[in-house]
Formats: C-alpha cells, structure tokens, sequence
C-alpha cells in the first residue's frame, strides 16, 4: 500500500511536524515501503491473541497521597525557552 | 601496565591494595581522551575538571575509611565510568544527540547516576548517540558520527555507540547505556566490548529520557563479564520513582561467576538466528563459541521460536507509536528549542518540532502517529501487541527447555559510516536478532566470540528469562575465561594533529 502526499500532510498535522517538500516525497516512500513490510503480520490469525501491553504483571502501581519535596521553581524554569512572573511564557491559546 | 586498559576489577584490586589512587588513574583515562577522541568522537560532553574533582574526593574518601568498610558501601569507589547522554546527569547537559535538547541542562540526576555516585564512580562525560536513541550506528546523532576504534571508517553500532566506543577505546572503564531494541548489545558486539541490557522492571528508568516506555532499559558496558555484573549490581533495584521497576531484591551478581564450568547447563539455539544473508563468519564464530561452551559441560540442544521473523515489523509499529506519545512533549514550552511562528501556537509547534528533530526522528513519529491514527490502531498497533505475545511465548517455551539461548547479536560485523545512511529499512534489519528480546522483556548479553577476515570484534549473544541475569553472567563469564577475546584492544592509529609524544600510549 502506497501513502499519498494528502496522507503524509495529514499524518504530519497530527504530528505537529512541519515537513518541507523534499521531506514529504521522501517520507511518502520510505513509510510506504516500512508499511508494506509490516503487512507480513496480516498473515497470522491473531483473532485468540490477547495483545502484550507491557510485560510485567505489575497494574497501577500507588504511592501514599502525601506532600513530598520536589524541584524548585528557579530550576524547572531554568530550562524554559521562555518565561515570565515565574511561569512558563505560552503563545495565546484562544484570541 | 596501561592505567586506562585496567579492568574495573583490576583497578579496584590496586586501589584497594594502595598501588594506584582514583585520581592517577582518571588522569590516565583523560589523557587517553586527549590521544584518541579526536578519531574516534565517543563524546558529547567532556567534564575533566569535574572528573578530577570526584577522583579527589574518592581518594579523601577510601583514606578514611577501612576497606572492609568500604567494599559493601561502595564498589566502585574511584572509578571512571561514561554515561550515554540520554541519562540526565544533575548540571551537565544531556543532548540526547538532538537538536531540540542541545541546551537542555538537567536539574536532576538519574536514578542510575545517583546509585553510581553513591558507589563512588568518577563521571568522565556524556556519550554520543543517535538522536533519542534511534539507530544503530550513531549516523543518526545531530552533532557527529561516532568511529569504530577497530577501524575508523565503520560505525560501532548504536544507538549507545558513544559509549561502546569509549569502553573500547580505553576513554572510560565502564559506561551506561540503553537499549530498546538492541542499542547495547549491538554497539557491545561491533565494538568488541561487553554490554548487557536487564530485564524489562530489572533497572529503575527515572531520568532516561523516553523513547519507547514498554520497551527501553538501562545497562551496563565493560570489557568484561565481571565489571558489567559489579555495574549492574549496583544499578539494578526497585525505585519508587519508576512505577515500572520491579519490587524484587537483587542478587550478588558478582557472586554468581565464581564457577568456571558449565555442567548442569543447558543452551538452546535457535535455527531461526541463523539466516540467509547473514555474514558467514559471525555464524562460523558463534556455533564455535557453543562448541567451547559444549566442552565446558553445557547440553546443547537445538531451539525453535517460530515467531522470530515477525519482530522486526512488531518492533518498528510499537516502539514508533510509543515514541511519537512520548516525543510530543518537545513544543518548546518547558525546555529545550522554541521557533516561534507567526501565525500562533499552533505553528510554533509545527516550527519548533520541524527544525529541531532530525529524520529518523521524524520518521518514527510519523510511523508512530500514522499506526495509532483512527482507522489503523486496530491493523496495526493492535495487530504487532498481539504478536508482540506470541513472540514472547516464544521465549516463555523455549526457557521450559534451556537455561539460556545462544545466537547472534547483529547479522554483520561492523558496517562502513554511510553505508546504510540512506535506506531505513536496511538500517533496521541490522537491529533483526536484538529486538524481540525487548519484546519479550527478557534480559541479554553481547560478549565478543572472534574477529572477520577484516579484525573486525564478532559477538555472542547469551538470551536469559525474564529476571534471569545471575545464569546469563556466569554461563557469559565461564565462555569469556575460556576464551582470549575479551583480551585484545584495537590499534587506534595516531592522529596526525594529536602531539606524537601520544603514540606511546598505543
């Protein structure tokens, strides 16, 4: 099955990924070729199979509710491309 | 006797013994850096004034104390390990061979950091990979391909290939690495190093930063079976903060090589691992290494995991889709690059993602995205979880039979920088006898087993049950101690720029 140039563009949106041109003609073979040969597993009859999530036999691991330290505020924004009035400085989500 | 060659082993028997102090030998190892990682390009990040400074401080720390004291405290008190740079190491930077992260400092340390801290180790720096541990080769790094140090113009494998390749080269005893599906034991047997990657639950993750959660662990390189067995004894264990640990108690890991003989042991090998296509010469060395194992006492017998050939589709859905969850959090808010767009938060996004990640990057999050899209879940995430189980019954009947699975790591030995750069799927296939391991969640060791007709390291792989280190490490350690692999080093020829006093060093 081969991916149109639409497909790639809608797969790239829900991504967030902007692709250039040469990128999208690029990713419209490479994908379709990775997907042809995922095809192979259409071949075996899984209808009894349950799917393996995750191979431990833990399940929603808890810890206590209870206040503990954690990084102070100069340091997580140390990181941040930008910010503000101690806070992470976003683009307006709603005009 | 060549400080930076020393063994862990080695350089804790002298140092416990007062014939060598941990800041002769990081000097040693740094000097060794200054000779070779213009050639060979192991590191990202270098940190030899902080280095030096720990070093110090474990020798202020070993005077002070009795050794007795000290062994149970700290075994590896001194040393000089390296540390993939997709680990967070509190105040140096962690790339994560990205472009999107190049400034990202990390205010904490990894569970895995801390543990080594607390066992004394030295950090010497950071490790190139490939960009957020994708690939094989380190081709895939934004900043620059590491070399072989067996013959420069071949990858040493990836994506831990920095850290192979330093373990290899002499610029760090031991290293850190991780792998996903296979990017320790992959870059382990190119570079003729040892690598180890724990059982899925074996290691704590926190501080790794993700790429895909069902599948990535940490775990250890060294130049021999009883530095990764002491490096992983320290690193393994249940962490409150990984809620994917497994709360079960490690064993001496150390303790469980002292035998040399195999009797009592039973080693399968699987008919499927050995394939068309593959290099005739890493087949020839691996069934002479079950032959060695055979005299040593081992029952051999053949094992089948009929599932084997469906791991690399199974692989390259599952760990694409849990990358492209996990890699959405790079929209340059909280860290890391931000290109700001014109047109709203939206296109900063698009903008931020676009610049800062690199193809194969892109790639597996549109792979990703695409099998976890509406209309394609249920073909095809759904579908390769499913397989995803017979692959590891597989294993689940084989290990019924036999102790252990011997087999390949990689189809070829180390391929030339470039070779593959341009065909994905080729590039994928190198990965072919590594993946379903982590599949399976089991644990597994790449140790060298010979050299091609080009001196290039061939690698054995030992494939052990979940939880089932103790037997892979002693079946790994009695074949190493039979063998003299594990003794050579590559020749590194001299840099033409470096200073020709460091041609003694080779």
């Amino acid at each position: 099955m081969k991916l149109s140039v639409a497909q790639v563009e809608h797969i790239a949106e829900l991504a967030k990924l902007s692709l250039t041109n040469d990128e999208k003609a690029r990713f419209q073979e490479q994908l379709s070729a990775i997907l042809e040969y995922a095809e192979r597993l259409q071949a075996l009859d899984t209808s009894a199979i349950p799917p393996t999530a995750t191979v431990l036999p833990l399940r929603n691991v808890m810890r206590a509710d209870e206040p503990r330290d954690s990084l102070s505020r100069e340091d997580v924004l140390a990181n941040a491309p930008q910010s503000e009035a101690d806070s992470f400085r976003v683009q307006a989500v709603m005009d | 006797m060549t400080l930076y060659d020393l063994t862990i082993h080695e350089a804790i028997d002298l140092m416990q013994r007062g014939e060598l102090t941990s800041v002769e030998l990081t000097q040693a190892v740094l000097d060794r850096i200054v000779a070779v990682e213009n050639q060979v390009q192991a590191y990202l990040t270098l940190a030899p004034e902080l280095a030096l400074e720990q070093a110090r401080e474990a020798d202020t720390r070993r005077a002070h104390r009795s050794q007795s004291n000290l062994d149970g405290h700290a075994p590896l008190l001194g040393v000089p390990l390296a540390i993939k740079d997709i680990l967070c190491v509190e105040g140096l930077s962690c790339t994560c061979g990205s472009r999107i992260l190049e400034e990202f400092v990390p205010p904490y340390s990894a569970t895995v950091v801390e543990k080594l801290r607390t066992a004394g180790c030295v950090i010497l720096g950071k490790t190139n990979t490939d960009e957020f541990a994708m690939g094989s080769s380190t081709e895939n790094s934004a900043f620059f391909t590491t070399h072989n140090p067996w013959d420069l113009t071949r990858v040493p494998g990836g994506s831990s290939g920095g850290s192979a390749a330093a373990v290899a080269s002499g610029m760090a005893l031991g290293a850190l690495g991780t792998d996903t599906g296979g990017s320790i034991r992959q870059p382990a047997s190119l570079c003729g190093v040892v690598g180890l990657k724990p059982s899925y639950g074996r290691v704590s993750r926190y501080g790794l930063v993700a790429f895909a959660s069902s599948l990535d662990q940490i775990g250890p390189f060294a130049r021999d079976v009883r530095d990764v067995a002491i490096l992983l004894g320290v690193i393994a264990g249940h962490d409150p903060r990984d809620s994917t640990s497994m709360p079960l108690p490690v064993p001496d890991y150390a303790g469980a090589i002292t035998s040399n003989g195999l009797n009592g042991i039973r080693v399968g090998v699987p008919r499927e691992y050995f394939i068309p296509g593959m290099q005739p010469e890493v087949s020839e060395a691996v069934h002479t290494a079950v032959d060695v194992m055979h005299r040593l006492g081992a029952q051999v017998s053949e094992v089948s995991l009929p599932h084997t050939d469906y791991g690399l589709p199974v692989y390259y859905l599952l760990a694409p889709a849990e990358a492209s969850a996990n890699l959405a959090r790079y929209d340059g808010v909280r860290y890391g690059l931000r290109v700001e767009a014109t047109e709203g938060m939206w296109g900063t996004y698009r903008q931020t993602r676009g610049a800062g990640l690199g193809s194969e990057v892109k790639r597996r999050i549109m792979l990703g995205t695409y099998a976890l899209s509406a209309g394609y879940y249920d073909a095809y995430y759904i579908k390769a979880q499913q397989v995803r189980t017979l692959i590891k019954s597989d294993f689940d009947t084989a290990f019924r039979e036999v102790d252990v699975i011997a087999c390949p790591v990689a189809p070829t030995t180390a391929f030339k920088i470039g070779e593959k750069a341009d065909d994905p799927l080729q590039m994928y296939l190198s990965d072919v006898f590594t993946l379903n391991c982590n599949l399976a969640g089991i644990c597994g060791i790449s140790l060298p087993c010979g050299f091609d007709g080009n001196n290039l390291p061939i690698g054995l792989q030992l494939l052990g049950p979940a939880f089932g280190e103790e037997i892979v490490l002693r079946v790994a350690h009695a074949y190493e101690q039979a063998t003299e692999w594990h003794i050579r080093r590559p020749q590194i020829p001299a840099d033409s720029e470096t200073d020709p006093i460091n041609e003694d060093d080779q």
